[in-house]
């Protein structure tokens, strides 16, 4: 600490070149945070504790696919699945299709299978009992100010009414809570009645978009999964059943491959910051050549020149990476609180830990060359401006 | 009393591409404790050389080097860094301050090689500019001073940690008449009143009659002045 002052003076000795360094560090980790944060949100789906005990049951060809409702019964007999529920897309907008949020019909026991969807009792048993009854989760309720009591009506894109209308008007009669921060993006959803969307629709009736397994034993999924696709083996709707995590990888990476867009993304931003930052403080050491003498001179050994220009180094990228990774931090608390439909996490622990693990590598890296420069001079050399 | 500084045989040869340069040419050397040295001689005579030995900031291709009974010429890069932070003060021609430190942190920079807390730190510094008449202006950065108060407030940072020894390359090279003097009769001051040998590298005839003792060099080799060890040297040969 002693020396903290010596190093922050250095790194400020140009201040205007440090400045805009620490302005390029800092979009940097802006970036990696909304990017990670994005990339959160695709790959930890599915991986809650609860998630890990379920399974998800979808058509072997496609996942557009549905499967006949009877299905259900028949999972249910097999050993090992503690709970059986189902649902549907269906792909409704409100006002705007901007306003985009995952709108599904729900069979009357999905909140029993999503237990961490915290829906009180009051509620989950008005959606049972209420034929039009929506559901929503808080964020989602906050964002377009709904209350309970309110109809709420949706445009279908896919499942006209039987009378050719194709507004569904629901009555909201629960709002649910997720209190894992980290699994908060379900809070962007909207859930309804299967048994009404069924009745009502136009076509497709008796059959089921997915279904959606809880098993008794978490150890046991291969097997649970695997009885359950025999049920309907050589038949004209095969299953594949497959963990909730599995099942929102492979959905996520219908979408996009995120890891491979984010890393490739970073990897170019990364590449530029390295060069930058190299170069300033190649700079920085360059001018302060007989300066660094001069401590050599008062008794600074090599090794202190080299851990004051390395630390000087890692100082600039954590300042400035750390100013970023605040600012997407509140960035994305922002972005969902506005509700805006972009999936992100906060910017967690990992992302933090796993930023100043890149802060102090690049510090490390691009002050490693200038350091073992100063390291080396001859101060006779050096103070006669060899 | 035996010298503080021993020089013997003392040689030092410089590589520059296939080229080699001797620079200083079996130099012997006594300096007594206490003693204001004065070392002149044209550019290139090897009294700059012959200054960074004896402040341990080179080493010599040739003969021995002790300071206080210590063979500098032995040690490594390590031990001598660590030799020089305890053992010598250094005055160089154009201050060599770090100016983006206040005349206090500059002064304190040694200090940081110790294990004094921060507020003793501070405390010995502004004792070491009151020393050199400098406490007012102890917020102020190099850039904010005058070239006299910058040699001054280096010549604070080469007292700071108590040394024995202050070499001094060309400390009024660089100044105005009346700022030399007033470094000069600093340098005096400390050498008489605080007992710190110092060994001065100067051109100026008038500086170096602030010294008790002026040797002269050329072309690697003391010319004149009564060197005991020369004689002594001689007298083994």
């Amino acid at each position: 600490m002693k020396y903290f002052n010596l190093i922050w003076a250095a790194l400020f000795r140009r201040k205007t070149r440090t400045l805009f360094t620490l302005l390029s560090v800092m979009a940097a980790f802006l970036l990696f945070g909304l990017l990670n944060s994005v990339r959160e949100a695709f790959t930890s789906a599915g991986h809650s504790i609860e998630g890990a005990s379920r399974m998800l049951t979808i058509s072997k060809v496609s996942f557009t696919m549905e499967l006949p409702q009877s299905l259900d019964m028949r999972i249910q007999s097999v050993p090992g699945v503690a709970a059986v529920t189902y649902a549907n897309w269906f792909g409704g907008i409100y006002q705007d299709p901007k306003n985009f949020f995952a709108n599904e019909a729900v069979a009357a026991n999905f909140f029993d299978v999503y237990s961490d969807l915290e829906l009180p009792p009051a509620e989950r048993r008005a959606f049972v009992a209420t034929r039009t009854g929506a559901v929503v989760g808080a964020s989602l309720a906050r964002r377009f100010h709904w209350k309970i009591g309110d109809k709420i009506p949706l445009q279908a894109t896919i499942f006209p009414q039987k009378d050719g209308s194709n507004t569904w008007t629901f009555d909201l009669v629960g709002i649910y809570h997720v209190t894992n921060s980290r699994e908060k993006q379900q809070e962007d959803a909207f859930f309804f009645n299967w048994k009404y969307f069924d009745e009502a629709r136009q076509f497709g009736n008796g059959k089921v978009g997915w279904y959606i397994e809880k098993v008794a034993q978490p150890k046991d999924a291969d097997r649970v999964a695997q009885a359950i696709d025999a049920l309907s083996a050589n038949s004209d709707h095969e299953t594949k059943t497959q963990s909730e995590a599995a099942f929102q990888a492979a959905f996520a990476s219908q979408l996009a491959d995120i890891g491979l867009i984010v890393g490739s993304i970073m990897g170019a931003v990364f590449f530029t910051l390295v060069l930058l930052t190299g170069n300033t403080m190649a700079q920085a050491v360059r001018e302060r050549i007989p300066e660094l003498a001069i401590l050599k001179t008062i008794g600074f050994s090599n090794r202190s020149i080299l851990v004051l220009v390395l630390a000087e180094s890692v100082l600039l990228l954590a300042l400035g990476g750390a100013i970023g990774l605040g600012l997407a931090d509140l960035a994305v608390s922002v972005i969902r609180a506005q509700g805006i439909p972009i999936p992100m996490l906060p910017v967690g622990l990992a992302i933090w830990l796993e930023g100043f693990g890149l802060m102090a590598f690049i510090g490390l890296l691009v002050g490693v060359l200038p350091a073992r420069r100063g390291m080396r001079l001859r101060i006779v050399d050096a103070l006669a401006g060899r | 009393m035996s010298p503080l500084v021993e020089i013997r045989n003392l040689s030092k040869v410089y590589t520059r591409g296939r080229q080699k340069i001797e620079v200083l040419h079996h130099v012997n050397l006594d300096i007594a404790r206490g003693d204001f040295l004065a070392l002149m001689g044209p550019s290139g005579s090897g009294k700059t050389t012959l200054l960074n030995l004896i402040g341990g900031l080179d080493s010599p291709t040739e003969g021995t080097l002790s300071v206080g009974g210590e063979r500098i010429d032995r040690l490594g890069q390590s031990a001598l860094a660590r030799w020089r932070a305890s053992n010598v003060g250094f005055v160089f021609q154009f201050y060599n301050l770090l100016p983006m430190l206040s005349a206090t942190k500059n002064v304190e920079l040694p200090l940081l090689l110790t294990k004094l807390p921060a507020a003793k730190r501070r405390s010995h510094a502004g004792v070491a500019l009151e020393l050199v008449g400098l406490a007012d202006r102890a917020a102020h950065k190099p850039g904010e001073l005058s070239g006299g108060q910058q040699q001054r407030v280096a010549i604070a940072r080469a007292i700071v940690s108590d040394p024995t020894l202050l070499v001094c390359d060309e400390p009024t090279g660089d100044l105005d008449r009346q700022s030399a003097v007033e470094v000069l009769t600093l340098l005096q001051r400390l050498n008489r009143d605080h007992g710190k040998t110092v060994v001065m590298v100067t051109h100026d005839p008038k500086a170096a009659e602030y010294a008790t003792h002026t040797l002269h060099l050329d072309k690697g080799t003391l010319v004149e002045g009564v060197v005991a060890a020369e004689a002594a040297a001689q007298a083994g040969s």
